[in-house]
């Protein structure tokens, strides 16, 4: 071992001191650099536009800095929160949109227990529905209420479960969907003002209503039966027309057709009746021999025509005999 | 130049150091706008609850700063399941809303918001309980009565009957009651009830399986009537078919009928008068006209020699 090899402790000292003494003469300057450094990331801050920055100074509410680059005191003094006013955001109820874009996709998982409710008449409704809303209060919303969201959410259950039950099952299903948006809106907006949140309802909007899986087919078959009812009658009406207008032709047809009888009848009686008066115009000429020249022409006609012919004398006592021989033998 | 320089910067330091000893011993102390603090020496309080925002100080080590929220707090209940007073048994949902008024008198009573809501759990179910136990199933549902005042078109079903109760209060005035007893149950200037709401009012499963059945039947008695009455309607078109049909012919029948009447009447007058002229004539050509009309070829003809015809041939013989 080299004993003056080893250094004593003074030396150790001296040679640091030495070495040290060159960087000493930059270390407040590092030092200052540094704190220059970090007091500039804490001098500067900025808002974005749809922002609103809620300052506080040692957690006391000084003022609120509109969109921009700004300067605060810094190493905690002053605190800056930005808060999105303009933005509108959204809540969900009996429904998540898991992605939203063009074509948004909703969880497939039911949120019955947010979204069965009851209904004026004592029935249940499946009722799904979005509440939209925004800061219109930074400084309440900050300082007056601690979970603001979970206010909106709570708020708005009670609200829709309330008009809900004040409205009958159909009413809700269809035709009074926007006076429920409506009053549930204003319902909301009052309680959030009364629990002073800072916070402005801007929609309440029915999504899907319906009743519940269970008792959903025999809603169905109402509907069914409703367009079975329309069928029907429209069937009926459809037989009716096919068979009315036809009906009035035909009968027109018939009034025609006495109309055709009427003239007929009167032209033949007018042509009998005028040959008639021509006939006995000559007639009367020569009364007795045309009345015989008549009978004997009509005898002449008819005679020949007919099959068979007897003649009696009216002495013979029945002519029954006569005529069972004449069938007899007769057509042979 | 450069020994100034160094003097502020030691000054600086010193400062900075003094500074965050001061927040390390506890002698300054931030309040948020959100919190309230109670001083307590050795666990004993002093002075008043502070309340503003900023900068405070207290004696480091023997004094500590106890913060409590300022802002409005919320409770939210368990589901309890309670019979109406017409014996339905619901599952109630309710929140609270409360909030510390007196932070001095909290810490002494309740301690912390644990506590607080241990005792809110107690305090505003049995409000609900109370409540709802009072008053029927329609009068937590329904607000007012104007379900029963409304009337509506197109009602696929009736109401049903126990719906039709007439309400005196409804939901929003049993909410306001449930505070009330709430806020009188709880411990006065400690715990400040700000409201008390009922969140969601179900039916227990064994009610809800019925009220679907109910639902079901209902359902199915609409569309029964729907269809009866389609069929009703189908029915009605088709008499209404019947009766016009019936109408249209039988005006025809009869118009013709007048119509062949009037031809006839008027073929009688004009036959009369031509015929009047000589009635006996007329017979005597009518006669011969109709032998000509009705003997033919099948017509046997029996004639005795008495007959004009024969006039001859007899009295030749």
């Amino acid at each position: 071992m080299d004993w003056d090899k080893i250094r004593k402790p003074e030396d150790i000292i001296d040679v640091g001191k030495a070495k040290f003494g060159d960087t000493s003469k930059f270390l407040p300057w590092i030092i200052a650099g540094f704190i220059v450094l970090v007091s500039l990331k804490g001098l500067l801050y900025s808002i974005g536009p749809e922002e609103v920055g809620v300052i506080q100074r040692f957690g006391k509410y000084m003022r609120l800095s509109p969109p921009g680059l700004h300067v605060k005191l810094p190493f905690g003094i002053e605190r800056v929160t930005p808060v999105p006013v303009k933005r509108v955001l959204k809540e969900e109820f009996g429904i998540r949109t898991l992605r939203p874009g063009v074509r948004t996709q909703y969880s497939a998982r039911e949120y019955l227990e947010e979204s069965l409710m009851l209904t004026g008449d004592l029935n249940i409704l499946d009722v799904r529905w979005i509440v939209q809303f925004k800061v219109k209060d930074p400084v309440a919303l900050l300082f007056n209420v601690r979970d603001p969201v979970e206010n909106i959410r709570d708020i708005s259950e009670v609200v829709m479960r309330r008009f809900v039950g004040d409205y009958r099952v159909d009413e809700v299903l269809t035709t009074k969907r926007e006076e429920v948006d409506d009053l549930v809106q204003q319902e909301m907006q009052s309680i959030l003002d009364r629990y002073q949140t800072g916070i402005q309802v801007v929609t309440v909007k029915l999504l899907d209503v319906n009743p519940p899986e269970k008792v959903r087919p025999a809603f169905n078959e109402v509907n069914e039966a409703k367009q079975e009812r329309e069928k029907m009658i429209n069937q009926a009406w459809e037989a009716y027309n096919k068979a009315i207008p036809r009906a009035r032709g035909e009968a027109e047809k018939t009034i025609r057709e006495a109309e055709g009888y009427s003239l007929d009848k009167i032209n033949r009686a007018k042509g009998e009746s005028e040959r008639f008066l021509a006939v006995l115009a000559e007639y009367e000429k020569a009364p007795q021999i045309t009345q015989k020249r008549l009978y004997l022409e009509t005898l002449l006609d008819v005679l020949p025509k007919a099959k068979e012919k007897y003649v009696i004398d009216p002495e013979q006592s029945s002519i029954l005999p006569l005529l069972q021989i004449g069938q007899k033998g007769g057509v042979e | 130049m450069k020994g100034t320089l160094k003097s502020i910067f030691r000054v600086f330091m010193v400062l900075a150091i003094l500074v965050i000893l001061a927040f390390m011993s506890g002698i300054v102390f931030i309040i948020d706008e959100t919190k309230q603090v109670v001083i307590t020496q050795f666990g004993k309080p002093v002075g008043k609850p502070i309340t503003d925002a900023g900068l405070h100080f207290k004696k480091p080590l023997i004094q500590q700063a106890n913060y409590f929220e300022k802002r409005v707090l919320q409770w939210d209940g368990d589901p309890n399941q309670i019979p109406t007073k017409d014996k339905k048994y619901i599952w109630v949902d309710t929140y609270a809303r409360w909030r510390i008024t007196k932070a001095l008198e909290f810490l002494q009573s309740v301690g912390n918001e644990i506590n607080a809501h241990a005792r809110l759990d107690d305090i505003v179910n049995s409000a609900t309980r109370d409540v709802i136990t009072g008053h029927l199933l329609v009068e937590a549902i329904r607000d007012t009565n104007r379900i029963l005042e409304t009337e509506v078109e197109e009602a696929d079903v009736s109401l049903a009957e126990e719906a039709l109760e007439r309400i005196e209060v409804g939901r929003n005035t049993l909410e306001g009651l449930i505070l009330e007893r709430a806020s009188r149950l709880a411990p006065q200037y400690v715990i400040e009830l700000v409201d008390v709401r009922i969140k969601r009012i179900n039916y227990v499963k064994e009610v809800r399986d019925k009220v679907y059945d109910r639902m079901i039947a209902e359902r199915k008695r609409a569309a029964e009537r729907y269809r009866s009455e389609g069929l009703g309607k189908s029915a009605e078109i088709s008499g209404q078919l019947a009766k016009e049909l019936k109408l249209i012919t039988s005006e025809a029948y009869r118009k013709a009928q007048v119509l062949k009447g009037k031809a006839d009447a008027e073929a009688v007058t004009i036959y009369g008068q031509a015929y009047n002229q000589d009635p006996d004539f007329y017979s005597f050509v009518k006669t011969l006209e109709t032998y000509r009309n009705t003997i033919d070829e099948n017509s046997t003809i029996i004639l005795t020699t008495d007959a004009d015809y024969y006039k001859y041939l007899k009295g030749l013989k």
